[in-house]
């Protein structure tokens, strides 16, 4: 029986190339690349989860805009592991986002983006942006309210590209407004032109990998002489080079098993993300948000000056993808050991500050109004009547509560108004409901002079409660 | 073929290049194949981009009888596109703000943000727009009153006819730079 299969083996071998095929995975790499190199492993086992789950996926999926929100409700509540392929597919997205942004990490901190592989410096950051592109159009296929205004977000944003910005924000549509044709596009895009355009990038990408050989672990003061490289890099392969698979590629294969079971887990126990209400864009009371990975962006331009923000919206993101694709032309010999090169550490420290920082402000989103305050209680307002208590009624209802605090209740949007009393006087107060100023609305037309009487009583009892300890010793008696 | 190349010299005119078997393939080769990617291409970006030039209907769409809204009030109004796809579900319906200024006038507001085309809300004790997504606000004129927002809420052409407000189909206002 063993021969029999070894004579079926050699025969497929012979008229297939099976072993000519898998010989590219026992090429010879630097003995020291090791942990710090799984990640780019890691990112394409994230793409073949991500294929594999889309795939099963769009058995079920109808890409129409009035039937994928059911399509999407029978996969997770009535189809076999339907709910857990979602997860595998969301968690799957979430894992890829997070494995080519370490590898690119990695790749610019020990300088592999230098001579010879600005290439594969290059076809990686194109891949980044498909892979950012791949989770956006994703989020638009989870067919909800929130992916159906996400795309009027997407339109907005694509009609501030200077002159044909019109002309995409409707190609983004599908038309002059969400319709028929918005759904299946998006679909197209995600589940055909997207990764058959990243299949060709990853197959050149790790063609240029072979071709160039996998980079070895810098070493401080032992910089890259395009003129002598590649001669210094034989070399090295040649005295201490162990072939790919299997000496190097098992800790690939670990932390990628590690990669699959925590993808695997999360899908398990957690679950997909859930569904919002169905994609009715009449139904106006609506809060769009960005997956976690725009969610920085999303913050970034709730928090950028008004003036430059048209620009910036298109700019930014440009200038961005630009500056990563130069940074081989601008840098391409020298040292590569970060120890030697302090900027690139503060590049990386520094942007993973600033995507940290604007996440958690894009979670936290203290910009948008709190549309779910309650009116204030009895207790908060310390009274039960009189013009306190119809100021803290008032409070609520001209919608002061949305963007304001008091005692913990109501909004961030604009300054905690707990112990205002202290601040602002008797007629500050007025000027500043009156007139507004510092982004906040002037109520003066729509507030009568009692209700704005009322109003300034409330906020004169919002004050700090003095203390025994803070009152003369008369008062202590 | 000599001879011909040697009555050309002999009476001072400059030979024509001359084509090879090899090279009358190889740019016949490259005309057909452009020929068929054109054959197929033309028509396949023509199917992509198409509902770039689908025009709105020109059709005005009818929002209520006049009297169904109170003088100073403004709600939501949910309009359906006629024109939508058979496919398009719940999707071809959408909102808009409708107020009511006096007996004969009234202002139909987008329901979508200037800034990144988030639906604003009506906060009616406030007067107030706000978008939920970046804190856009606006008066209820729809002038910016607070945020981000570029731009006043987009206003649809609107008329009283027969007794029944009728307003311009939908359409989502995009925000440009220029």
């Amino acid at each position: 029986m063993k021969q029999l299969f070894k004579s079926i083996w050699v025969w497929l071998d012979d008229r297939i190339g099976i072993s000519v095929l898998l010989k590219p995975m026992k090429h010879i790499a630097p003995q020291d690349a090791k942990w710090w190199y799984v990640f780019g492993t890691a990112t394409l086992i994230a793409f073949i989860v991500q294929v594999a789950s889309g795939v099963a996926l769009a058995f079920s999926f109808i890409p129409s805009s009035s039937q994928a929100y059911e399509t999407l409700v029978f996969i997770t509540n009535d189809a076999p592991f339907g709910s857990f392929l979602r997860g595998l597919h969301y968690y799957g997205a979430s894992a890829m986002v997070l494995m080519v942004g370490a590898h690119m990490a990695q790749t610019f901190l020990f300088g592999a983006y230098k001579f010879p592989r600005e290439m594969t410096w290059t076809t990686g950051v194109l891949l980044l942006g498909f892979t950012l592109a791949m989770g956006f159009t994703g989020q638009l296929l989870r067919w909800d309210q929130t992916a159906a205004w996400s795309v009027v977000v997407a339109a907005e944003q694509a009609g501030r590209v200077p002159l044909i910005g019109p002309w995409l924000a409707h190609f983004i549509l599908g038309g002059n407004t969400i319709g028929g044709a918005t759904l299946s596009r998006f679909f197209a895009i995600h589940v055909f032109v997207l990764p058959a355009v990243m299949f060709g990038f990853i197959g050149l990408h790790l063609w240029l990998v072979l071709r160039h050989g996998i980079s070895e672990p810098p070493t401080a003061g032992k910089p890259v002489n395009p003129e002598t490289y590649r001669r210094e890099y034989d070399e090295l392969l040649k005295k201490s080079g162990r072939p790919f698979w299997p000496d190097l590629a098992w800790r690939d294969v670990i932390v990628c098993t590690g990669l699959i079971v925590a993808i695997a887990l999360l899908a398990h126990f957690i679950g997909p993300p859930a569904l919002d209400k169905p994609p009715d864009p009449s139904v106006l009371d609506a809060d769009p948000r960005p997956d976690w990975y725009l969610l920085w962006y999303f913050a970034l331009l709730a928090l950028i000056p008004n003036r430059i923000e048209g620009y910036f919206m298109i700019l930014g993101p440009v200038l961005i993808g630009l500056l990563l694709l130069i940074i081989p032309v601008l840098n391409h010999k020298g040292e590569r050991a970060a120890s030697r090169r302090p900027w690139a550490i503060a590049v990386v420290c520094l942007s993973v500050i600033m995507i940290g920082s604007l996440w958690i402000e894009g979670q936290q989103s203290p910009w948008s109004p709190n549309f779910q305050a309650l009116p204030l209680t009895e207790k908060v307002i310390g009274a039960t009547s009189g013009p306190v208590f119809e100021g803290a009624l008032l409070f609520h209802d001209k919608a002061c509560l949305n963007c304001h605090l008091i005692q913990g209740h109501g909004g961030r949007r604009g300054p905690d108004l707990t112990y205002i009393a202290d601040k602002l006087t008797h007629d500050n107060m007025v000027i500043r409901i009156v007139n507004g100023g510092n982004n906040m609305p002037a109520f003066g037309s729509s507030l009568k002079p009692q209700e704005l009487d009322a109003l300034v009583a409330f906020l004169e009892s919002c004050k700090r409660p003095i203390r025994p300890q803070d009152q003369g010793p008369m008062a202590r008696k | 073929m000599n001879e011909n190349t040697a009555d050309h010299s002999s009476l001072g005119i400059e030979a024509p290049e001359e084509i090879t078997r090899r090279r009358f393939f190889e740019k016949l080769s490259i005309t057909l194949a452009s020929f068929c990617a054109a054959v197929v291409g033309v028509p396949l970006i023509g199917f992509i981009i198409a509902p770039l030039f689908r025009k709105p209907p020109a059709k005005w769409v009818t929002l209520g009888k006049v009297n169904e809204f109170q003088i100073g009030k403004t709600v939501s109004v949910t309009v359906i596109d006629s024109s939508s796809l058979p496919w398009a579900g719940v999707t071809a319906k959408s909102a808009i703000w409708l107020r009511r200024e006096s007996e004969t006038s009234f202002i139909a507001f987008s329901a979508n943000c200037t800034h990144l085309g988030c639906p604003v809300r009506w906060l009616e004790g406030a007067e107030l727009f706000i978008c939920p997504c970046h804190g856009g606000v606006y008066y209820y004129d729809g002038s910016v009153a607070a945020g981000p927002p570029p731009l006043p809420l987009f206003r649809y052409n609107v008329r009283v006819e027969n007794g029944e407000v009728k307003m311009n189909p939908v359409v989502v206002p995009i925000t440009t730079t220029s």
